[in-house]
């Protein structure tokens, strides 16, 4: 387990570690916490004209063009918030993955809600009626008796 | 003429499961068993019939019969003779043929396997099957035939979708099929036993090995389908939710609880009508899943449009197949007996709870899935549903289900004790806590919300491994023996649980190191650049060209080095298929137990200098996301090949046995 541990501790740890090779991949982009906020951003929306992809994973021209769209703005300094608002004022709430909070879609983000209660409460009414019955159940009759009795014994099974 | 076999061999087909699907369920219900005994044999000759059909279709696209238009839209002269046989079942058509096909083989499996079973059960249980493929080839033969001929022929067809040429085709749809389709198993005993009447713990135990079986098949079958989405789409990503993904997973999770329920029917007898409703439940899950892929309103609400008459034979074939078997639980559900009884905290409870969460996230799944869709049909505007709303809702319910599977694991039947459990659980606790604690930190991470997503998904790997040997020491700390005696005591269905749970935790751990801890890197790369992520080396050596049987390739050359030292050489490659003209990319991965090293080549850079926009991606512990799923389908298959299954079903054939004991009072026995 140890050895595991520290495979794994070091697998992740000493990532940035051979940086300063003499040709280094030029990266799409330099900085990497930008980099890392435009694939988050980029994963959240969707590319258009694909079947159902974001355009983070998307190899389209639309895709590529939105994913340059939203490097630039982050560079311009533009907050994500405000990027993905750009991004459905062009093209509605379609182009987003995490539908916005609306009176359409009300349904979907309480419903989630409202069917974890109902499983609760038809749960918790279910249990106390069983629980009720379990401790009022009726003792063994005479040929059940018996017949535990013979199975305890091992005479049947 | 090969076809016009194939076409005649589904009418025969046909006519044998209306026999099938009506004479044995009218004798049961009267006492003739004339009529029940034809049960077997029609279903038994129906499978031989839809084996020669699928036989002549395969073979149609094995010789590239044009004339047929199912072969020539889904083949190729140049296309591999193996992913020809995909082809047969890579179109709608051939998917439906699949479907039936799967379904004759478990009628048939079942009419062989069902020999220490009542005869009216038998009638009754194929009874249902026939039913169902009735509908099924009425659709396939009325709506989507898959030996429609095409006249002129074309000399050359249009090939099978780029996408899926590949080993993932050759497996992948059969296995989900076998799970789909399997689940109608389960669906026609949890019919039969409510026609019947007889809803009881040997109902439970006949129906559970066939469940478990589907189950797995449905495993694996996701199992295959998220690994070929990690390899070919080019990005690594190994979930999408997208609503075909979402169509399998809802009858996944509806049916694991599915499992769980049984196992309490059988044991406790108790639960029988929630038992009953999840059967239903999850085959109609699988086929409203096959009515969401095959319809085409995925797509869009107008793509359902365009073709509205297989949609709406699917539908109405749902509505007939879930409002039918509502319709006959309402009317005979309340007549069942509520069975063994049991207190607040419990198994039963545990298990309970479990149940009411599995189906809570499949609702959700549901919701999620169908939502956009009712919103358009509505005009109320577009909207996409992705992984950021399923992933905020569906990891909240796992939490709890988690914790409850490690006490469900260990909690006594019928009666169980806080102090009790606090007793066995509580190293398991407190391994678990420090675990969660101190991993993140040990592994790195410092910032609140990656160590407190990080804390969480090793609190629940932890707990389950934990747990699940609290519940083995129980288990093994009366047995008489030496410790490997002990073990080897313990029966294959103990064994099954444990390898199961423990393909949970194993996935959950694949899950949240790769989530935490994976590196990506895009970058622009002229041969003789490297890239270099954790202690790898990615070195672009050469840019060259391969010819494929029906693509053309750009094929790069990589050197991976660990530390300075070479490991292999990677050839990631970008296709363009003749006959399609789209391109694909295959990424290459270096694969090993604690984590995958990926390439994948983006777009060309015209710079005259053979650059290529380059995604290389460090996942750690992504594979275990799939050893954990087969670590799952082997504790199936375990719990399957379990003893008593055997010994019940020779027992049942040597002799009546006693009138049943009602099992709650035997708890003491």
């Amino acid at each position: 387990m140890k050895k595991f541990l520290l495979a794994c501790a070091i697998s992740v740890m000493g990532c940035w570690g051979g940086m300063a090779v003499a040709d280094e991949a030029m990266p799409t982009e330099n900085d990497p916490v930008a980099q890392k906020r435009a694939v988050e951003l980029a994963l959240k929306l969707r590319c258009l004209v694909c079947q159902n992809q974001s355009i983070a994973e998307s190899d389209a021209e639309l895709a590529v063009d939105l994913r340059q769209q939203v490097r630039e703005q982050i560079a311009a300094g533009r907050s994500d918030k405000e990027i993905i608002t750009f991004m459905t004022d062009r093209y509605g709430d379609f182009v987003l993955y995490e539908p916005p909070m609306k009176p359409a879609t009300l349904l979907l983000w309480i419903g989630p809600l409202l069917l974890l209660a109902a499983g609760v409460v038809a749960m918790v009414f279910l249990l106390r009626g069983r629980s009720q019955a379990a401790t009022e159940s009726a003792p063994l009759t005479e040929a059940e008796q018996a017949r535990a009795t013979a199975l305890l014994e091992g005479r049947e099974s | 003429m090969i076809p016009e076999i194939g076409q005649f061999a589904l009418v025969l087909a046909l006519l044998l499961v209306m026999v099938q699907g009506t004479l044995p369920l009218i004798g049961a219900s009267k006492g003739i068993s004339a009529w029940m005994a034809l049960s077997r044999r029609t279903a038994q000759g129906a499978f031989f019939f839809l084996s020669l059909a699928l036989g002549c279709l395969i073979y149609s696209f094995i010789v590239n019969d044009f004339s047929v238009l199912n072969v020539a839209n889904n083949s190729n002269t140049k296309l591999p003779v193996i992913y020809r046989i995909a082809a047969s079942w890579g179109s709608h058509e051939g998917s439906i043929m699949m479907w039936v096909f799967m379904l004759g083989m478990w009628s048939c499996a079942v009419s062989i396997f069902s020999k220490h079973l009542p005869e009216e059960m038998v009638a009754r249980v194929l009874g249902v099957m026939g039913c169902v493929s009735m509908g099924l080839l009425l659709f396939l033969l009325l709506t989507s035939n898959p030996f429609d001929r095409l006249f002129p022929v074309p000399l050359e067809g249009r090939d099978l979708n780029p996408l899926l040429q590949d080993p993932g085709m050759i497996l992948h749809p059969p296995m989900l099929y076998m799970g789909y389709v399997g689940f109608s198993v389960a669906f026609a005993f949890a019919v039969a036993a409510l026609l019947g009447g007889r809803l009881d713990a040997t109902w439970a135990r006949w129906s559970r090995p066939w469940t478990t079986l589907a189950w797995c098949f449905l495993t694996i079958g996701i199992l295959i389908g998220s690994w070929w989405a990690y390899y070919e789409l080019g990005w690594g990503g190994w979930w999408f939710w997208d609503p075909v993904e979402n169509a399998s997973l809802m009858p996944w999770l509806v049916g694991t609880a599915l499992m769980h329920s049984l196992a309490v029917t059988e044991k406790r007898g108790t639960f029988k009508v929630w038992t009953v409703l999840l059967a239903i439940c999850t085959f109609s899950l699988s086929l409203l899943g096959t009515f969401l892929v095959r319809s085409g309103i995925l797509t869009s609400v107008h793509a359902f449009a365009v073709d509205p008459q297989r949609g709406m034979f699917i539908l109405a074939l749902l509505a007939l197949v879930i409002g039918g078997s509502l319709a006959l639980f309402a009317f005979r559900a309340p007549k069942v007996g509520t069975g063994g009884t049991f207190k607040i905290i419990s198994r039963e409870s545990a298990l309970l709870a479990n149940n009411v969460l599995l189906a809570v996230a499949c609702g959700t799944v549901l919701l999620g899935t169908l939502y956009p869709l009712f919103l358009d049909a509505l005009k109320l505007g577009k909207i996409s549903v992705g992984p950021p709303y399923f992933e905020a809702v569906f990891v909240p319910l796992m939490a709890p289900l988690v914790f409850l599977m490690g006490v469900g694991a260990v909690a006594r039947w019928k009666e169980a004790t806080l102090p009790d459990l606090w007793a066995r659980l509580r190293w398991a606790a407190a391994i678990t806590l420090v675990a969660a604690v101190a991993l993140p930190f040990i592994l790195g991470r410092t910032s609140p919300t990656s160590v407190a997503l990080l804390a969480l998904g090793f609190a629940m790997a932890f707990w389950i491994i934990t747990a699940s040997l609290a519940g083995l020491f129980d288990r093994v700390k009366y047995v008489e023996g030496s410790f490997r005696e002990k073990l080897a005591r313990q029966p294959r269905s103990f064994w099954g649980m444990f390898a199961a749970h423990i393909g949970v935790a194993v996935f959950i751990i694949g899950v949240t190191v790769v989530k935490g801890f994976e590196i990506e890197r895009d970058v622009r790369m002229t041969p003789g650049d490297t890239v270099a992520i954790s202690n790898y080396t990615f070195r672009f050596e050469s840019m060259g060209e391969r010819t494929g049987p029906n693509f053309h390739a750009s094929r790069g050359t990589f050197e991976l080095s660990k530390n300075g030292k070479p490991v292999r050489k990677l050839y990631p490659e970008k296709r363009m298929y003749f006959a399609h003209g789209m391109p694909m990319t295959e990424a290459a991965i270096d694969s090993g137990i604690f984590g995958d090293r990926y390439v994948s080549l983006g777009e060309p850079i015209n710079d005259g200098k053979d650059s290529w926009s380059v995604r290389v991606y460090h996942k750690p512990f992504v594979t275990w996301i799939w050893y954990g799923c087969i670590l799952m389908t082997l504790g199936g298959l375990l719990a399957i090949s379990d003893r008593r299954y055997r010994v019940s079903a020779r027992r049942e054939t040597a002799k009546p046995s006693l009138p049943p004991l009602e099992p709650a009072k035997l708890e003491k026995a």
